[in-house]
């Protein structure tokens, strides 16, 4: 880093840049292409067996048409799936967000209505629809090989500001939200990041490359798993829930307290 | 001062002198008094007479939650280093290690995680401080709506006032020490607002901050003012606060046998030295307990200081709240109107941040207003006597239902400080929130003094009723004749009196001064006056009374309709 810092004002620093720019926008971009098609084949035997398609778009037809088009294609009430990827439904479908109840600001969670096999086939057809995001491989889920420490940096530049510094989440503009973290299976992290559902931003293997991901799911994991070292967490909230439990909790107790002191023995 | 100004002859003054105690203990308590001069002070203080009523003892609270304030802080001390010099993180907690951080964030971690019962003691400290000024502000609350400022207390209403805002120092400057994120924050507020001060903002904030934000002098320099100078002047306002209680006398409700020149209740010793001490362990035990079980400031949550990241619900302490409220309040634009002003000047311009110096002016007028009153007040109602006699909320109807007001506003700008949360929580828009609050703002304490104030008179009428005519004993009569009637239990002599004894004094008209001139000043007074009082239900009177027992001979006679001529107006 500090050679880097002392050569950044070397005369062919931004020519430098410049080329390193390209270099990465296009070897990303071809990159990108033959990632989707190395996953697509690494999940050969699920993801793009024709009878798992095949089962998909029925599914697909019978649930999910109404909103998305008989093809995937969208309609006023839903967008385009063409290309979304497999991480995609099994993101949406996994957490029971899709179906949707209901039209409102966000899709809320809600238990899945697909097994496991089902919403695999559903990916499977809209994967089929064309290339996007893939299911990860289960190497970036390893929490064991990630470094919780620097995925806790990494989420607090990148995902605390609206999921909180606790991962107990937040709000958005307009009703919308950013969901609590807490209990979510890291596939289902994952698939946010590359994904980008609702109002989340993509966090493209760019953005945090796979092993990024990883150390986030690391940390999010080891953070829970160690519990509230102080007690009660009152809801992860900070300094809100810590004021309205002195002045509600706090202040009965002592108040109750005071009446008995106060009141006469007879 | 009950002592007897005795002339002591000499030989009595020798006798002292000369008394041998029989007993081991009673040669120490003999030779530490001689020396001390206890019964002198027992004498004077321990006979101070103290009334009995739950609601005077948040000032207590307020003093224990000090006391354990200290107790905890020091022990913080002896780990925590208030450096913002860099260093690496190789601490017990994992998800931290290798991280670089200040020194100050590192030891507070290691005070959290490696420090036997450290964590307690930092939960307790931080519980204890939003006990403090809890406890501070409703003990402020109850001297208000019980007119408790009145004189001769007004200028220790004035050192109570101060103690809230040397509290809320306190408490801001602990919040900072830590250096995450979340304080972080916190500081960047104050860094903003200080900006925002047209021509020497800029100025201030690089001598606060040491050069630019962050720098490297804050937290430092906020150690100092938060463990030494501000507890200091803390200790020396408490010292003043309570010598003037002494002087003073505790006030107490209207009852009988309580009147404006004595105090019915305990002396302190031994009843309530016995009691005051107890209640020290209670509010000590309280607090452990709270401690013990809640997290509070999980400041392993928010990483070191960074300035770049701001997290989701990131609020100060409650007492900051209405603060914190009021900017997420402000709107930066009217319409297309942007609000931020740039004055030309010829080094190219200042810029004025109106949405940040507009909201801090509700804030300063509520505590500027704060220290006033009492004089405001005074001054509306003319009102010169000694006050040692409580007044209960609902017989000052205009006060209340103003307090009410302003805690409205202060509660909606509280309120707004957690628009996230109550937006999540709530299922609700977080801009629909904050544009009712806009409204609210104007509109909820005039409905909160409306309101107040017609609960207040009611809440009169219902007195006078009860005194008049006794409460409903819930027995139904049949007479002879197959009416139906409810009979009525009279109240008591001391049930009464608490309902009927209290001033209601009627508007002054404008006085003309010296001159024989009415100013403009005078009249303004007269019009406050006039809104003061006009609105009144008079104490039952001694006619009345005798009257109303006259109709109880005469059952069953029909009552009186209720609370017909129990108000006077200004046109009466």
């Amino acid at each position: 880093m500090k050679a880097l810092s002392q050569k950044r004002r070397h005369p062919f620093a931004g020519v430098a840049l410049l080329l390193l720019g390209l270099l990465i926008t296009g070897g990303l971009y071809s990159a990108a292409t033959t990632i989707n098609e190395a996953q697509a084949s690494e999940n050969a035997d699920a993801y793009s067996d024709p009878d798992n398609i095949e089962e998909g778009e029925r599914l697909f037809v019978a649930n999910c048409a109404t909103c998305h088009g008989i093809n995937a294609e969208g309609t006023d009430a839903g967008p385009s799936l063409i290309g979304v990827g497999a991480a995609s439904v099994d993101f949406q479908v996994g957490t029971g967000r899709m179906p949707m109840q209901m039209q409102g600001p966000q899709a809320q969670q809600k238990p899945a209505q697909f097994n496991d096999e089902q919403t695999m086939q559903l990916a499977a057809y809209v994967a089929s629809l064309g290339a996007g995001p893939a299911v990860p491989d289960d190497e970036y889920l390893d929490v064991d090989q990630g470094d919780p420490a620097r995925g806790g940096e990494l989420f607090r530049i990148n995902c605390a500001m609206c999921h909180n510094a606790a991962a107990a989440g937040g709000a958005l503009t307009e009703g919308k939200y950013a969901p609590s973290l807490h209990g979510v299976e890291p596939r289902h992290v994952y698939a946010a990041m590359t994904t980008g559902p609702q109002n989340m931003p993509v966090f493209s293997d760019a953005n945090l490359v796979p092993e990024d991901k990883r150390d986030i799911i690391a940390f999010l994991q080891t953070y829970e798993s160690q519990g509230t070292p102080g007690g009660f967490s009152l809801g992860f909230l900070g300094p809100v829930s810590e004021g309205l439990f002195i002045w509600t909790g706090g202040l009965a107790l002592l108040i109750a307290s005071m009446v008995w002191l106060t009141s006469r023995s007879s | 001062m009950s002592a007897t100004k005795e002339k002591y002859t000499e030989e009595q003054y020798l006798e002292v002198d000369q008394y041998q105690p029989k007993t081991g203990g009673g040669r120490i308590a003999n030779y530490v008094d001689t020396r001390v001069g206890g019964t002198s002070i027992v004498r004077e203080f321990g006979r101070k007479v103290f009334p009995d009523h739950w609601t005077f003892m948040f000032g207590e609270v307020a003093l224990y939650s000090f006391v354990i304030l200290i107790l905890s802080g020091t022990f913080l001390t002896f780990w925590f280093d208030p450096s913002m010099a860099t260093t690496r993180y190789s601490g017990s907690y994992a998800p931290l290690q290798g991280l670089e951080m200040s020194t100050a964030y590192a030891t507070a971690l290691e005070l959290s995680f490696d420090v036997r019962g450290g964590l307690f003691m930092r939960q307790l400290h931080h519980w204890a401080a939003l006990l403090f000024v809890a406890a501070m502000s409703i003990h402020m609350l109850r001297v208000f709506f019980t007119g408790a400022f009145r004189k001769p207390r007004e200028l220790n209403w004035v050192v109570g006032a101060s103690l809230l805002i040397l509290g809320l120092g306190a408490g801001f400057t602990g919040y900072s020490l830590p250096d995450e994120v979340l304080s972080g924050n916190g500081l960047r507020i104050i860094d903003g607002m200080l900006k925002a001060l047209p021509v020497v903002g800029t100025y201030i904030s690089f001598f606060l901050f040491g050069g630019e934000f962050p720098g490297s002098e804050v937290i430092p320099r906020l150690y100092v003012m938060h463990i030494m100078v501000l507890p200091a002047m803390i200790l020396l306002l408490i010292a003043i606060h309570l010598f003037l209680v002494v002087t003073h006398k505790h006030t107490q409700y209207p009852g009988p046998g309580r009147t404006e020149r004595n105090v019915v209740g305990y002396p302190v010793g031994p009843v309530y030295a016995a009691k005051a001490g107890g209640f020290f362990f209670i509010v000590f035990g309280i607090l452990a307990l709270i401690s013990g079980t809640f997290q509070i400031n999980a400041l392993w949550n928010y990483g070191p200081y960074d300035p770049s990241p701001v997290q989701a619900g990131a609020q100060p302490d409650w007492y900051i709240g209405p603060f914190e409220g009021v900017l997420r309040l402000m709107p930066g634009y009217l319409g297309d109107f942007s609000l931020e002003w740039v004055i030309p000047t010829p080094w190219g311009g200042n810029s004025l941040a109106m949405p940040v110096l507009i909201p801090m002016i509700p804030v300063a007028l509520i505590f500027l207003g704060m220290f006033v009153w009492p004089w405001i007040e005074s001054w509306i109602t003319k009102d010169t006597k000694e006050r040692h006699l409580l007044d209960r909320p609902r017989n000052a109807p205009t006060r209340t239902a103003f307090g009410v007001a302003i805690v409205t506003n202060y509660m909606i700008m509280w309120g707004m400080g957690s628009n996230d949360l109550i937006a999540t929580h709530f299922q609700l828009s977080l801009n629909d929130i904050t544009y009712w609050s806009r409204v609210l703002f104007f509109l909820g304490p005039v409905i909160a003094y409306i309101l107040t104030k017609r609960i207040c008179l009611s809440l009169q009428r219902k007195d006078r009723e009860t005194a008049l005519h006794g409460d409903e004993a819930g027995v139904i009569q049949v007479s002879a004749d197959g009416g139906f009637s409810e009979k009525h239990r009279r109240l008591d002599d001391y049930e009464l009196w608490t309902l009927v004894s209290y001033d209601s004094p009627e508007p002054t008209p404008a006085q003309p001064n010296a001159k024989g001139k009415i100013t403009l000043l005078e009249k303004f007074r007269a019009r406050l006056n006039r809104a003061f009082y006009e609105d009144r239900v008079a104490p039952v009177s001694r006619e009345e009374y005798l009257e109303a027992l006259e109709h109880d001979h005469h059952e069953p006679e029909e009552l009186p309709a209720s609370g017909v001529g129990a108000i006077e107006s200004r046109d009466h």
